[in-house]
């Protein structure tokens, strides 16, 4: 494993979204080592904008040596790179981070994306080999990656304007439509009491806006489900030098000696239980 | 042949350039970029007799040609410094310079002679973090508390020492001077600008900790100002930094009078910002002819 700066060849670029863009990169060096859950810097050419941009890979093309890229224009650095097309350069770095665990064949995954961390979740569901159910939370009817997602998994949304699916966030689609309860019912079952067709345990996999993650962790810990999170924060080094983007642990970190850890380097996948939000 | 070397307070580096405190960790993780053995020195992140969390985030923010930080200077302690980093950076061919922080005179004294039997080169203190509450910049804006802090820690210290001073003040110089009654065997600038930055969407600080300090490109000819008047002050060794990118970069503040420098932010944008500009100091010196680096330092007055 290491990291590649590279400079890659946009092979196309779609508006798929309200300011959302779909970038797809020629990256082969960093292909071969990329997996779902994992991230790139991303260099503006603007001098002025000196930081890279930390972006979630969304798709791997392994056949083309491509990844995708797609990311919401926050400012002035992701509005130059949604202006990018085909036979344009980009400049990046990865792949970065630890991206999702494996899951067992015989588990079944929630997939659950909350607005711009949606995508990460897509790759995620395409390589996943188990039973995969994606909670996809919107603002509104703007459904972007939803058919993609039909591909790999059973898709279940929410808006928060109530226009399409569950009125409200992932949370309440999950709760309203029964999802997790339903599979981890078997866990408060009597022990020893035989049941015919056990369900799948359930594994909860997440990405999305820090009340989301923040709610899943209460519901995770509530209902016993174990639940993985990928998290988010103003990054400057990428690569675990700088420790700006550092999260609150519940015991010591070994690399720190405090209770944080690096964002970057030792997440942005976390255990649940590790992170406090 | 060009003779690169240099020398800081007796300890001869291979070549004028060195990593910026906190921006290279222990060198660990950029070293997957930079062969650190190409190195004048590297540089430690901050580091004081206990562990510190730091400040709640964010703690970057980026601004134009620059990026405030408010790190607070979070650091493992000395235990667990001592037993992991310093092992790993004597793997390499490089100069070891432990970066030391502290609240109380005393945590720097504590830090400093738990070094004394280290393998250590060079200590720089750091009496010029602006985003810590006690300590850091408080020891560093006022002439008397600067000579008084040298005193005490070369008083402690079995290795050469570098005071690390801040550009927050009216006159660099006396700070400098102050440095230089106090004893100390070099002096480093500058560190970072206390900045601002406030979101007008959100209508709040993009710091959680309000203010932060600047570094990057835009601060450079602050940096090279501040070299050049310290440098023409006192009689120590400067070793200068402030938004060095390149090898030009590098070589203004030799000019200027540094006799090494340091690389910061440029590796956050430029993972191996460092061995190019190693390299390009080379070649600068090959194309004017220049057969030893040191002719370089001070040339301009």
């Amino acid at each position: 494993m290491s990291k590649i700066k590279m400079t890659a060849n946009v092979i196309k670029q779609d508006m798929i979204g309200p300011d959302i863009y779909s970038l797809w990169i020629l990256a082969e060096e960093i292909e071969a080592q990329a997996r779902a859950g994992q991230f790139l810097s991303v260099y503006t050419k603007d001098a002025s904008r000196l930081l890279p941009r930390p972006i979630s890979i969304c798709e791997i093309d392994r056949e083309a040596g491509a990844l995708r890229l797609v990311y919401r224009i926050a400012g002035g650095g992701t509005r130059e790179f949604a202006g990018y097309r085909a036979g344009d350069t980009v400049t990046v770095l990865g792949p970065l981070g630890n991206g999702f665990p494996e899951i067992a064949a015989d588990r079944h995954a929630f997939l659950i994306g909350g607005g711009i961390g949606i995508p990460p979740m897509l790759e995620l569901a395409k390589e996943l080999n188990c039973e995969k159910t994606a909670v996809l939370g919107y603002r509104d009817a703007q459904l972007f990656l939803k058919e993609e997602f039909e591909s790999y998994a059973k898709v279940v949304v929410a808006a928060e304007d109530g226009s399409v699916g569950t009125k409200g966030n992932v949370l309440d689609a999950i709760r309203e439509q029964g999802l997790i309860e339903d599979t981890a019912g078997h866990l408060k079952l009597p022990a020893g009491k035989a049941v015919k067709q056990k369900p799948a345990a359930p594994v909860i996999l997440a990405c999305g806006p820090t009340p989301m993650l923040r709610a899943l962790k209460a519901f995770a810990a509530e209902h016993r489900i174990e639940c993985w999170l990928s998290l988010e924060e103003r990054m400057a080094c990428g690569v675990g030098a700088c420790l700006a983007c550092v999260c609150q642990t519940g015991g010591v970190d070994a690399h720190s000696n405090v209770h944080n850890k690096r964002i970057c380097k030792d997440g942005p996948v976390f255990e649940a239980g590790e992170v406090e939000l | 042949m060009t003779d690169t070397r240099v020398t800081i307070a007796g300890v001869e580096l291979k070549n004028p350039v060195m990593t910026a405190s906190g921006t290279f960790g222990s060198g660990e993780e950029y070293s997957e970029f930079v062969d650190l053995n190409r190195l004048g020195a590297v540089v430690t992140k901050g580091v004081a007799n206990v562990p510190w969390p730091g400040n709640p985030t964010p703690r970057v923010a980026e601004v134009y040609g620059g990026m405030l930080n408010a790190i607070g200077l979070q650091n493992p302690g000395i235990d667990v410094f001592a037993r992991r980093d310093i092992p790993f950076l004597k793997k390499y061919d490089t100069k070891i310079v432990v970066n030391v922080c502290g609240r109380t005179a005393e945590d720097y004294i504590d830090v400093v002679e738990r070094l004394g039997d280290e393998p250590v080169d060079l200590l720089e203190i750091n009496i010029s973090c602006p985003n810590v509450k006690e300590g850091g910049i408080a020891f560093g804006q006022d002439p008397k508390a600067v000579e008084k802090i040298t005193r005490q820690v070369k008083d402690h210290a079995r290795q050469p020492v570098i005071m690390k001073l801040s550009p927050n003040v009216t006159d660099i110089t006396v700070m400098a001077k102050a440095a230089e009654a106090g004893g100390a065997d070099a002096i480093s600038l500058i560190n970072t600008l206390t900045g601002m930055k406030i979101d007008i969407h959100k209508r709040t600080f993009v710091l959680a900790n309000k203010t932060g300090g600047m570094s990057g490109p835009a601060i450079k000819p602050i940096a090279v100002r501040m070299v050049y008047q310290a440098a023409n002050a006192v009689k120590l060794p400067v070793i200068g930094m402030g938004g060095i990118a390149t090898a030009d970069d590098a070589i203004e503040f030799l000019l200027a009078g540094a006799t090494a420098v340091s690389v910061g932010t440029a590796s956050f944008f430029n993972p191996c910002a460092t061995a190019e500009i190693v390299e390009g100091i080379e070649s600068y010196m090959k194309k004017y002819g220049i057969a030893d680096v040191k002719e370089l330092i001070g040339a301009v007055r």
